[in-house]
């Protein structure tokens, strides 16, 4: 049969069988099960209306039961159990987990785990932020908005294909088809603008970022250094872990200046630039960031209109520039939607898989968890060790998205 | 300390003029109202004295300082928002502080102006609340509030009441006219639809009709003079009734055959020039009096309404399908469904022609 044929004839039976469970299973319960007539008329109006809800909840309770509640529990089995030769599992406790700890590329994934999720949620929500608000009053600000939502429609494979050709790479004196090596072999050694972009800029940027971590720590431990006010003990906990971690990105942060400052550039030269150690992880994230922008930007946008006219012209009355405006009166006032956005992303690139796999397969040390996850289950088949990693990114997600879920409910009321 | 000016001051939206030839003094410490039907553009008007509307031609000045072009900050204006327009997610003191916080000043200086304000508007123990966890009328002290702590020239009222309760519009009200007693040199501009609160505060009112100024007086001056037609029909609950006749004796006393038959005599000096103009007489529903002689009007009264001081009757509608209202005092149902016959005093029938009043000409 044609695959064209036998895609339709899928589609029509999925979604006509869908509708006759709905419309006969309806059928059933109020004329064959509790028909609405004779003495009991009164008594089975009632209890068909009590059965009905879960009748139509059926189909999703049978589908998120056996393809999300079981897995789990499969999962937490499997992480805990070790195949034997000749068939059958082995109940062995933690030691997939010790073993797991035990492999360098382990932690190498979760360290760059933890890159992409400081950068891509921020990056995106970020951009999305600026392209909603810079788009708000023009005129062409819904063809902008469209063309920076568009990649969303992009699947990750298809846009992990389309930045592998911009970062592409060909022999020095042919013609480069990758964007990034034929904007790189148009810097020279020594003119003003190869300083002024490959030094300045990126100098700029990563003291931009160091800063802004310093402000927001300081923002977040203020209370707990003033000491005005009763201050709990887990706060105090939670403040000093958060600057601990401050301390060590401002801390890199530092280094990453002096290395720019200091490096020599090999101009001239095209570059391999998904096989740079610990750069090429940045350059998997753009591809996420370019991706989750449209939908940071669609959300914040809504909520940015949501905001009512009249505080914002009452701060206008109050001698508010547009960037105070911005800062002090809009963004407070969506934050809750920030929040929502920032946490949907997080979990998006908690699991991040495909990008990397389809870029680099995890190699030249872009290893993510969830690809380190399938190399293990699918390529090695350790399955033990494999569910354990299975459950180190499922500890990860589930409290930003409780987290989530909490937020979206709040905004929602 | 402020005098307000504007001259031949329009607005408009491309080619459609929704205000034009506004002429209008406004001098220190007075308490001006615009008032007017919606859509008149009062509000616009006030936006633009803002700086939150660009005004598209004439001028307008602050104490002689044209203002076109100068952005709302730089003003000297504070404004009350409708809907108070407080920031949610700042507290009372914040938001009372936020103006000045933008303009720079030193915390003691801040913290001084917003506690003599909240003691003035009673918000003393509300400093710390959020806005959602105040009442509408505290959200309406903490907006006037907010404006008190920036000192400004003028203030500047967009319907500020009509988002509170009856009750409450009473006594915030009370609270506005007091205000203004303890300063007497601010300025003030107010924007209502509600003529009550027209009559009850302004010093004077500016009526505001069809995208201009239609008269400009104390609020006594356009209930007893009203320049035209619409001043007089928009003043004055339930409207004036308008009787079409013909001038039949001029001078000093007029004396009007109306349509309906009935003979009116007013005080609105006539020249004999004017014999047989066709003009409209003017009578407030409160003053017309029951006779037994000429009447005005005469005609059989078909609902009754008993307010306990007064009775308004609404008689059968005319030929030209006008409603006429009287207001009695006392108690009168009795009316109902009976002939009444109604006059009033010669001094007060307005005369109109063609929409303007023979006492401006």
């Amino acid at each position: 049969m044609h695959p064209a044929l036998q895609g339709l004839i899928t589609i029509v039976v999925g979604v006509g069988g869908c509708i006759a469970y709905y419309y006969f299973s309806n059928l059933f319960l109020d004329k064959v099960l509790f028909p609405a007539k004779g003495a009991m008329a009164g008594r089975n109006i009632n209890r068909a209306n009590m059965v009905r809800p879960w009748l139509f909840l059926m189909p999703a309770l049978v589908a998120l039961g056996l393809y999300l509640a079981y897995p789990v529990f499969a999962t937490i089995h499997l992480s805990l159990t070790q195949r034997v030769a000749g068939g059958g599992f082995e109940f062995v406790g933690f030691e997939n987990y010790v073993k797991m700890s035990g492999e360098p590329k382990f932690w190498e994934a979760l360290t760059n785990n933890l890159f992409w999720l400081i950068v891509v949620p921020a990056a995106s929500t970020a951009f999305g932020l600026l392209a909603a608000q810079l788009s708000d009053r023009i005129k062409w600000g819904n063809v902008a908005k469209s063309l920076i939502f568009m990649p969303m429609a992009i699947s990750f494979v298809g846009a992990a294909v389309i930045w592998k050709l911009v970062y592409d790479t060909r022999p020095a004196g042919q013609e480069q088809i990758g964007v990034m090596n034929a904007v790189w072999l148009s810097f020279d050694e020594g003119s003003i603008w190869s300083f002024l972009f490959l030094k300045l800029v990126p100098i700029l940027l990563v003291a931009g970022f160091a800063v802004a971590i310093a402000l927001m720590t300081w923002a977040l431990a203020k209370p707990v250094v003033q000491r005005n006010g009763p201050v709990s003990g887990w706060r105090t906990a939670a403040a000093v872990l958060v600057g601990a971690g401050a301390v060590w990105l401002i801390y890199k942060s530092i280094f990453g200046i002096l290395g720019i400052a200091t490096a020599s550039l090999p101009y001239g030269e095209p570059q391999t630039w998904l096989t740079m150690p610990f750069w090429n992880n940045f350059f998997l994230m753009a591809v996420l960031v370019w991706i989750q922008t449209g939908f940071a930007m669609v959300i914040l946008s809504a909520a940015l209109r949501g905001v009512p006219e009249d505080t914002i012209e009452a701060a206008i009355v109050d001698g508010a520039n547009p960037f105070q405006i911005f800062f002090q009166i809009k963004v407070p006032q969506i934050m809750g939607t920030i929040v929502v956005v920032w946490t949907t992303i997080t979990i998006v690139v908690l699991k991040v898989f495909d990008i990397v796999y389809a870029m680099t397969n995890g190699q030249w040390e872009t290893q993510v968890l969830a690809n380190y996850m399938y190399d293990k289950l699918f390529r090695a088949n350790d399955w033990g060790v494999g569910s354990a990693a299975a459950m180190v990114i499922m500890l990860l997600v589930t409290p930003i998205l409780v987290w989530n879920v909490y937020n979206a409910r709040k905004e929602m009321r | 300390m402020a005098e307000l000016v504007l001259k031949n001051v329009e607005k408009a939206y491309g080619e459609v003029k929704v205000l034009k030839d506004i002429n209008l003094e406004i001098q220190t410490g007075e308490l001006i109202v615009f008032v007017g039907p919606s859509g008149c553009g009062k509000s616009t008007l006030l936006r633009m004295i803002a700086g939150l509307e660009r005004i598209t031609g004439g001028d307008f000045s602050i104490d002689g300082v044209r203002m076109n072009d100068v952005p709302p900050a730089q003003r000297g204006i504070a404004m009350v928002f409708q809907s108070y327009a407080l920031y949610p997610h700042m507290t009372v003191r914040d938001n009372m502080s936020f103006a000045l916080k933008i303009a720079k000043k030193s915390p003691a200086e801040i913290s001084a102006a917003v506690d003599k304000a909240a003691r003035i508007l009673q918000l003393t123990p509300y400093l710390d609340r959020l806005p959602k966890a105040l009442s509408g009328g505290q959200r309406q002290r903490v907006a006037i509030g907010r404006s008190i702590v920036r000192d400004p020239k003028v203030y500047l009222f967009d319907e500020p009441l009509s988002n509170l309760d009856a009750a409450l519009r009473v006594a915030t009200r009370i609270e506005i006219a007091q205000l203004k007693e303890a300063m007497p040199n601010s300025t003030m501009v107010y924007v209502t639809h509600d003529q009550v609160e027209a009559m009850t505060l302004a010093s004077r009112i500016v009526v505001l009709a069809g995208g201009g100024i239609s008269q400009v007086g104390t609020p006594l001056e356009l209930y007893e003079r009203p320049e035209n037609e619409f001043v007089a029909q928009f003043i004055g609950s339930p409207s004036m009734n308008l009787l079409p006749g013909e001038v039949i004796e001029t001078g000093e006393t007029t004396v009007v055959r109306l349509e309906n038959g009935g003979l009116a005599r007013t005080h609105v000096p006539t020249q004999s020039a004017d014999k047989g103009l066709k003009v409209k007489i003017g009578v407030r529903p409160e003053d017309f009096t029951e006779t037994d002689g000429d009447a005005i009007h005469a005609g059989t009264v078909e609902i009754t309404e008993a307010l306990g001081e007064v009775t308004l009757l609404y008689f059968q509608k005319t030929a030209d399908g006008a409603q006429i209202v009287a207001k009695l005092p006392g108690i009168r149902p009795e009316l109902r469904r009976t002939e009444v016959k109604l006059t009033a005093d010669s001094n007060k029938v307005h005369l109109f022609a063609n929409g303007r009043s023979l006492l401006y000409r």
